[in-house]
């Protein structure tokens, strides 16, 4: 049995995962045309929309965002879900500034510090649901907890205020090379490096597999557990650097910076077409999803919804992808069990 | 197994029930009954006013809108320098975001433990009456400052500054900074439910109504939540939205560095002025580099100060809170009295204007 | 593979039998906690604060009922706390406008029912993740709550409104939400643990496949699920308007983390298929005593909230602990290889 098992396994992995790739790709088109569309809509009533400054402003929002997305991409091509990307950014954003503040160790040590308070969170993720099994949305909702209130604890009442921050480090923010905004090319450089990894690792493969059929990747000999384990880390770390750039953009950090964040990242991601069932979806779909709704979220703005409107796009956005993404996984179920029979 | 689980429930049921029933003397109101181990909150807290005890240490919860904003760690430095004088204790409580009902839970505890006196800046007049009522009726006296409760639900309101005189300042400094008195204006405000950005606004939109403000236009009143990363999207939005932008008007301490900083980083100082609230430190290089050449404030340790002498003079029964009693505090208003006024407020006084000819020679 | 019915039985009084357990170590901890919070606080004994301690939880304890029968099921409700906020909106909203509370109240609860119908066509028809679809509404519904209302407040209740929420059984010190609270819980418990609907319920969390064959309407109950779910919610979003007598867009949220918490910690299987709603009664007590005792030991919101989150991992990883030693024991005692159903459904997924 193991050997056509296997091999019947191998087959259907692959030909749905070539039904997704071809999807993935038809996702992220859709999301350019859409914003094209969108953009040129939105000129005609607001001309300041295709303005440099108010599009880089927009794009670099988006990156910060985008660099958190990137990481929980991973986690959900798993089949799971990190819900306290949004406490690790606040707590990395926290330590950063203070450690600047007091110029304890110098921009470049507060940096990595901050990266490798992201990476530990992530690994406490990962083991809380790997080694503890217990279920990635109770691990998570409860890290969500537990992360924010070691932010609330060890920020006090204590706010870092821009001026206590090194000169210039706040630039990187602002400053752009050949016109692009240096957060882009970050989250450019983030999106690039992990979709090699992704596609052309043996690590890559088996995050797919494990997502897609998890069955399947235990009788193949992927351990699991590692590869979940290594998705959840990653992800804290990618919010931790998310942490750092938020920290250049707002300069004033305090224990409530980047409440409210993770509803965005959640939605980057299922909107830019990683599949919530797991297995399949791209790092370029979920920064483009990032960048998706900074646009819609400046749109309203100058079309002069009131930024109320941005949660309940946010949820529709959500309920849409996700049922459009049940239809495409029962599409090609039908489609492969089809083949597979014949 | 089922008729345990189902049993189980009635007996937890009637338990509490019973529990429950055993514990009402005092009829219908939340009055902690007289209960044993609770007399240990010092000075004797149920004294209504009657007896003119001399001013002995007590126990005063502070509670401001939220304990991240700066503003209320600077009037705090008053409280506590008052509480030196007298040995008096003073617990800071609250919420981390400024918000109704974080703080109520924090109003409860406080009344159960018995302090002496509650000095609040509510987050939402309404929300927290009930709560501070019940306190005030369990013997506590309630100063509000800063943001004041429903009327009604204190014993004494310290105002610090004249609602209407803050009003026409921002409407003047908006005028002053606005070419030719003409142009949009924008209002970056602090939580939606601040009783005293809104009463500030409103009299500034009166203000504004007038002959010599014709030329501003109120575009749009936007809400940064104190808080500085919702403030400075907020002012990005501002400058996105309306590039004929003149002015921003911040009555927030936090509201008014986000926007300075904005503007400032933007590049856009010269055609577009930031003024309002704020710290003389938080805004030194803006009023240099021309993005804030005007702003205002008051000395907000010496409101903390004042609010924590009148919770002593309630507490000690100088003043009960009526309209038109007068009391001294020796180092404000100059050793003149103050005045009690309608709805039981208290004035700490004008609120001062900072420009590039003073704003070096203040450090807070 | 074992029938439904038989397995039922047997592993239903296993599980049952485990519970029991848990049911009393929840008894345990509340009497542990009780003398910690007498230790911590000599105001802890008054009447007047096991008023505070019981009102200030019973908006989450009445949403945990129906999460319960959720959970079971083998769902989940993530948008409970933004039903809330949209009820609260919209009573204030409705009240604004002049319209009278006995018409805006049932009103609010049908915009409720409504939602929760919206969370149950697309999880029991369309066949989505219930996790991402209530993430989804949670987003979906706070977002319709900020744009009824803005992001001002309501706040000018008469008083009948607010003696809902404020006020006591006359003569006592029972807070209304605590009567609310029992009798819901009294009802859904014999719906639970005496009806056909708490088979069934209890069925579909087990083996959803296996209780469709047997004739349970799986999609019918899910969806009632839901519905019943999306009412409760925008009741306690009335109540949580009447206590702080104040209608605001953003009432109720960080709610779901507390609700989740306390069904889990109540004893709950997260996967479906078993948890009483005494246990849960139970926890609801546990989490309000702990949270008061905490509180008025000064320690603060920030360590309350720390002290939460553990307790929500906790109230998984203990379970599986016990269930696992206990497995192993029965293996050494018995001879007897584990019972099939006895590994949790959706080990394999989670790795």
């Amino acid at each position: 049995m193991s050997d056509s098992g296997a091999a019947v396994a191998t087959l259907s992995v692959r030909s749905r995962g070539q039904w997704l790739a071809v999807v993935a790709r038809q996702r992220e088109l859709s999301l350019v045309a859409i914003m094209i569309v969108l953009g040129g809509l939105v000129t005609l009533t607001a001309p300041q929309f295709l303005t440099v400054s108010n599009l880089s402003q927009v794009a670099v929002l988006a990156a910060l965002i985008a660099v958190a997305a990137v990481g929980e991409a991973l986690v959900v091509i798993t089949r799971n879900v990190d819900l306290s990307v949004e406490a690790t950014m606040g707590l990395v954003a926290y330590c950063v500034a203070s450690l600047l503040e007091r110029h304890a160790l110098g921009t470049t040590g507060a940096i990595a510090f901050g990266l490798g308070l992201g990476l530990v969170l992530g690994m406490v993720n990962g083991i809380v649901v790997t080694v503890f099994r217990v279920p990635a949305i109770v691990a998570t909702l409860g890290t969500l907890s537990i992360f924010r209130g070691i932010d609330y604890l060890v920020a006090g009442s204590h706010q870092v205020p821009l001026a206590s921050l090194p000169d210039g480090f706040t630039n990187p923010a602002r400053d752009s090379v050949l016109g692009i905004p240096i957060f882009v090319l970050v989250a450019l450089g983030i999106v690039v490096i992990g979709s090699a990894v992704l596609r052309s690792t043996r690590f890559g493969r088996q995050l797919y597999a494990v997502g897609s059929n998890p069955e399947a990747a235990a009788i193949l000999g992927i351990p699991s557990r590692l590869v979940v384990f290594t998705a959840f880390s990653v992800c804290g770390l990618l919010a931790g650097v998310a942490g750092v750039l938020y920290v250049m953009e707002f300069g004033t950090i305090n224990g409530t910076s980047a409440t409210g964040l993770v509803l965005a990242v959640v939605a980057a991601v299922v909107v830019g077409g990683v599949n919530i069932f797991g297995g399949s979806g791209t790092l370029v779909g979920a920064a483009l999803g990032a960048l998706f709704l900074g646009f819609i979220a400046n749109a309203l703005i100058l079309v002069g919804l009131s930024q109320f409107w941005l949660q309940a796009i946010y949820g529709l956005v959500i309920l849409l992808a996700v049922s459009a993404d049940a239809i495409i996984v029962r599409r090609i179920q039908r489609a492969t069990a089809a083949r597979r029979v014949r | 197994m089922k008729l345990r689980s189902a049993g189980r429930t009635i007996a937890l049921a009637t338990a509490t029930v019973m529990l429950f029933a055993a514990c009402t003397g005092g009829g219908a109101t939340q009055a902690p009954g007289g209960s044993t181990a609770a007399s240990t909150a010092p000075g004797g807290s149920t004294a209504a006013g009657g007896s003119a005890a001399a001013a002995g240490p007590i126990t005063v919860g502070y509670l401001p809108k939220d304990i991240v904003n700066q503003y209320f760690a600077a009037a705090k430095t008053g409280i506590d320098k008052g509480a030196a004088e007298t040995g008096s204790k003073i617990i800071q409580v609250g919420p981390n975001e400024p918000k109704a009902d974080l703080q109520v839970p924090f109003i409860k505890d406080l009344t159960t433990q018995k302090v002496n006196a509650i000095i609040i800046s509510a987050d939402g007049k309404d929300e927290v009456a009930p709560d501070l009522k019940a306190a005030m009726a369990a013997g506590i006296k309630v100063v509000g400052f800063d943001s004041s409760p429903a009327v009604g639900a204190y014993n004494v309101f310290v105002n610090q500054v004249d609602f209407s005189g803050v009003g026409v300042n921002l409407a003047d400094w908006a005028c002053e900074l606005a070419p030719n008195c003409t142009g949009d204006i924008a209002i970056l405000s602090a939580a939606a439910t601040a009783t005293n950005q809104n009463a500030w606004i409103d009299l500034m939109k009166t203000t504004l109504a007038g002959d010599k403000y014709k030329g501003l236009k109120l575009v749009d009143t936007v809400y940064g939540d104190d808080k500085p990363d919702v403030s400075t999207t907020q002012a990005q939005g501002l400058l996105t939205k309306y590039p004929n932008l003149k002015v921003i008007v911040a009555p927030t301490t936090v509201g008014i560095l986000a926007a300075a900083q904005v503007v400032s980083q933007a590049g856009k100082a010269a055609s577009v002025k930031v003024t309002g609230l704020g710290f003389p430190n938080d805004m030194k290089k803006f009023v240099k580099d021309g993005t804030s050449p005007v702003f205002g404030l008051w000395s907000v340790p010496d409101l903390g100060y004042l609010s924590y002498q009148v919770a002593a003079k309630l507490v000690s029964g100088e003043i009960t809170g009526k309209e038109g009693e007068t009391f001294t505090v020796k180092g404000l208003n100059k050793d003149q009295p103050y005045t009690i006024g309608k709805d039981s407020i208290v004035i700490l006084g004008p609120a001062f204007r900072f420009d590039s000819t003073n704003v070096d020679q203040f450090n807070f | 593979m074992h029938g439904p019915s038989v397995a039922g039985a047997r592993s239903g009084r296993s599980r049952l039998g485990v519970l029991a357990r848990w049911e009393t170590l929840l008894v345990v901890a509340i009497a542990g906690l009780v003398v910690l919070g007498t230790l911590l606080s000599p105001f802890f004994l008054t009447p007047g604060n096991f008023s505070n301690l019981i009102a200030a939880l019973m908006e989450v304890a009445i949403m945990a009922l129906p999460m319960t029968l959720i959970i079971v099921a083998g769902e989940i409700d993530l948008s409970v706390e933004s039903m809330a906020g949209l009820a609260s909106s919209l009573i204030g909203f409705l009240w604004a406008a002049g319209v009278p509370l006995t018409a805006a109240i049932p009103l609010v609860l049908v915009v409720g029912a409504l939602g929760g119908l919206l969370n149950g066509l697309l999880v029991a028809r369309g066949r989505l993740p219930s996790l991402v679809v209530t993430l989804g509404t949670l987003a979906l519904f706070r977002g319709l709550a900020l744009i009824v209302l803005g992001p001002r407040g309501v706040s000018n209740f008469p008083p009948e409104f607010t003696a809902l929420g404020f006020g006591y059984v006359p003569g006592t010190l029972i807070p209304w939400p605590f009567v609310i609270f029992l009798s819901l819980a009294l009802v859904l418990g014999v719906v639970l643990h005496r009806t056909w609907i708490g088979r069934q319920t209890y069925a579909i969390g087990r083996n959803t496949g296996a209780a469709r064959y047997s004739g349970v309407r799986v999609i019918r109950i899910r969806t009632a699920l839901f519905v019943l779910s999306g009412l409760i919610a925008a009741l306690a979003g009335i109540i949580l308007t009447s206590r702080l007598s104040s209608a605001r867009a953003d009432a109720g949220a960080g709610m779901t983390l507390t609700v989740v918490t306390v069904v889990l910690l109540g004893g709950v299987n997260i996967f479906g298929g078993s948890g009483t709603i005494p246990g849960v009664a139970l926890a609801v007590i546990a989490v309000a005593v702990m949270q008061n005792a905490l509180r008025l030991a000064s320690v603060t919101v920030e360590v309350q909230s720390i002290a939460l989150g553990l307790l929500l991992i906790l109230s998984v990883v203990i379970p599986n602990f016990a269930h696992q030693a206990k497995s192993a024991i029965d293996r050494v005692r018995g001879g007897r290889p584990p019972p099939a159903d006895s590994v949790r459904r959706g080990e394999a997924t989670t790795g």
